[in-house]
């Protein structure tokens, strides 16, 4: 077995892809703070806990943006329509106010093709996403894309209705 | 490939004239046909137009009735070995289930197995009882013997007879170390295989694939590999990393895949004897769709700038990449043709995937597909003659055409089926089927008529398979 290679990547990796499927799942808005402005709570030091996101990570960019992380796209396109436009210009405000901040771009087919192209097309979509963001300021050396094709649906059913959610782009910020 | 069966008598000739259209479906403007079967008389001319071809077979059950007896082997002296299966005995029966399975799962003949047939004693090995076999009603008889060598090996002979004619077809004798015993049997049904069939042995091979386990979401994809039969299964790579569209390489040394490993796609050439691995190309961008040339000398693979992807050649032992294709949009896969002259590719560059052929130093692109709905994952027949691929047009189908693009012929007919290679004698396609909804996937394996389809068991779900060549 490969057991010299590190093991830590591929659980950051299963994390943050965790984190992106939860904010996938339509949610009840939660009573989260409008600004992230100082507080005087003492901040717990283990993970975050429902009382507020530390301001600048990937919760709070997901508290920032309303849980608007992803963008989707039509079957076999990877243009940014109106509404995807909507989205990531809120992602880039949040990036612009944090500039050390990195992000990683994920982008995703759905099931209905052959495996190797998916995984191009995937990387065409978080490309796309990634130009657009740039092209609202964005240090395009903050942004990295990667594709999983179709391997990582969001939801898992053979229908028109999911085969739209899986073909999407998802900003996640590195903390 | 020459046919071998002009002399034989009329039950087996009369089987072989059905058979031969069957083995031999290349669309009549082909440029590279197999030379004409000399004894075989005209066919039942197999129309080649736009529409596909049409395999007319007048009597199905007269060719599948080619009945081979396989008793158990004999052996002279039934000693321990340090065979898996046991005894020089055990081993003999053994050994015969092993052919009796690789010859049915072909759907070319109706093996008898050792569990329904009387023993053979070690004299009649090459003298066979005909007079006995005969009244069985058998048509073609499998004899064989096991011997242990002081040295640990097995020697394992095997001989084929036609029972009417009362002649031997195949005498073979191998020598393997014991652990390799599975190894016997297969070139033993492949010497049957060849020798009745006219066409290149296949059974004794390896497959390389991805092992798939968890939930749709979240699935674990593991590098594995196995015999062509699915014994001698090993996980190779532990899962922490998904791993994806392995290769085996033409000496069966190393496997070309892609791999996740470190949260990006990459490719990585794994030694199988050595268990270590190394990157193939150092880059930023994602790399995937490896595949060896037909020498081992040359790795295609495809990378993604910017968006764009386009196909690239690299010296497997290390070197300069050579950009082979240079569109926007996706260029993607590859397959070399068998004399590693040319490379048939997908491209979306007219807007949608379609098979494309350049020459393996990128020049004179063109595209030869024209079927209507998309075109995707192109393999070159180890024999020249076709191209497999997976055809679109809602769902995903196993397809062949010819290297011109003249003809679609439709092999299967699923939700969803991909990724086809092709067995090393060019004659049987693997490819995997994922099934809607529940996301499970499973190997098949379908020859070149598209009647005779089966599942290839393994442990877990499986997708990505690939065939190495025939071992020597």
């Amino acid at each position: 077995m490969l057991s010299r290679f590190p093991r830590n990547r591929t659980l950051i990796l299963l994390a943050v892809s965790a984190t992106a499927l939860a904010a996938c799942a339509p949610k009840p808005p939660k009573q989260l703070p409008p600004e992230p402005g100082p507080t005087v709570a003492a901040a717990p030091a283990p993970a975050p806990v429902p009382s507020g996101p530390t301001p600048g990570s990937q919760a709070d960019f997901l508290a920032s943006i309303g849980g608007r992380d992803t963008i989707h796209f039509a079957f076999d396109k990877y243009n940014v329509d109106d509404l995807s436009v909507e989205i990531l210009k809120t992602q880039a405000a949040w990036l612009l106010k944090y500039p050390a901040k990195k992000a990683t771009i994920e982008g995703h087919a759905d099931e209905r093709g052959t495996r190797e192209y998916n995984i191009a097309l995937g990387e065409r979509r978080a490309t796309a996403a990634k130009n657009y963001l740039v092209s609202l300021g964005v240090d395009a050396s903050r942004l990295t894309t990667i594709s999983y094709g179709k391997e990582r649906p969001v939801d898992p059913a053979s229908t028109e209705e999911a085969w739209a959610k899986n073909r999407r782009a998802v900003t996640v910020t590195i903390d | 490939m020459t046919w071998k069966f002009d002399r034989l008598t009329s039950p087996l000739a009369a089987a072989m004239l059905l058979l031969a259209p069957l083995l031999a479906p290349v669309p009549a403007g082909a440029q590279d046909l197999p030379p004409a079967p000399a004894a075989a008389p005209p066919a039942p001319a197999p129309a080649a137009g736009d529409q596909g071809l049409s395999v007319t077979v007048s009597d199905d059950s007269a060719w599948q009735s080619l009945g081979i007896d396989i008793p158990a082997f004999a052996t002279p002296a039934d000693v321990p070995t340090a065979a898996s299966a046991g005894s020089t005995a055990q081993l003999g029966r053994a050994i015969a289930e092993v052919i009796t399975a690789d010859l049915k799962n072909n759907g070319l003949f109706k093996p008898v197995g050792p569990g329904q047939l009387p023993g053979v004693p070690m004299e009649q090995v090459q003298a066979p009882d005909f007079a006995a076999w005969s009244a069985r009603g058998a048509e073609m008889l499998v004899h064989g013997a096991v011997s242990a060598g002081a040295d640990g090996q097995l020697q394992v002979g095997c001989y084929l007879y036609d029972v009417a004619l009362k002649q031997q077809r195949v005498g073979d004798i191998w020598n393997f170390v014991a652990a390799d015993w599975r190894r016997a049997a297969h070139k033993c049904a492949d010497a049957i295989y060849a020798r009745l069939s006219g066409e290149s042995p296949f059974f004794d091979s390896r497959i390389a694939y991805i092992a798939e386990t968890g939930p749709k979401e979240h699935r674990m994809k593991r590098l594995a590999i196995m015999d062509s039969d699915g014994a001698n299964h090993r996980f190779i790579t532990s899962g922490q990393a998904m791993a994806l569209t392995p290769r085996f390489s033409p000496d069966y040394k190393k496997i070309v895949y892609l791999s996740y490993l470190n949260g990006a796609p990459r490719i990585y050439v794994y030694d199988v004897a050595q268990n270590t691995q190394r990157l193939v190309v150092s880059t930023t961008n994602p790399v995937i769709a490896p595949r060896w040339s037909p020498d081992g000398k040359w790795i295609l693979y495809s990378m993604s700038i910017a968006g764009n992807t386009n196909i690239y050649r690299v010296p497997a032992e290390g070197g300069r990449s050579q950009q082979l294709t240079d569109t926007p949009g996706i260029n993607v896969g590859g397959s070399f043709s068998p004399d590693g002259g040319k490379v048939v590719f997908e491209s979306d560059r007219s807007g949608s995937q379609q098979i494309y052929v350049m020459n393996a130093d990128g020049t004179d692109q063109h595209r030869i597909s024209f079927f209507g709905g998309k075109s995707a994952t192109p393999e070159w027949s180890p024999r020249g003659d076709q191209i497999a691929f997976t055809h679109i047009g809602g769902n995903l189908r196993i397809a062949v055409t010819s290297p011109g693009g003249q003809g679609l012929r439709y092999l299967t007919d699923s939700w969803q089926d991909e990724a086809p290679t092709w067995a090393p004698n060019g004659r049987i396609i693997q490819f995997f089927r994922t099934e809607k909804g529940a996301g499970h996937t499973s190997i098949w394996q379908v020859d070149l008529t598209g009647r005779n389809e089966r599942r290839l068991p393994t442990p877990v779900d499986a997708s990505d398979p690939s065939w190495g060549p025939v071992r020597p």
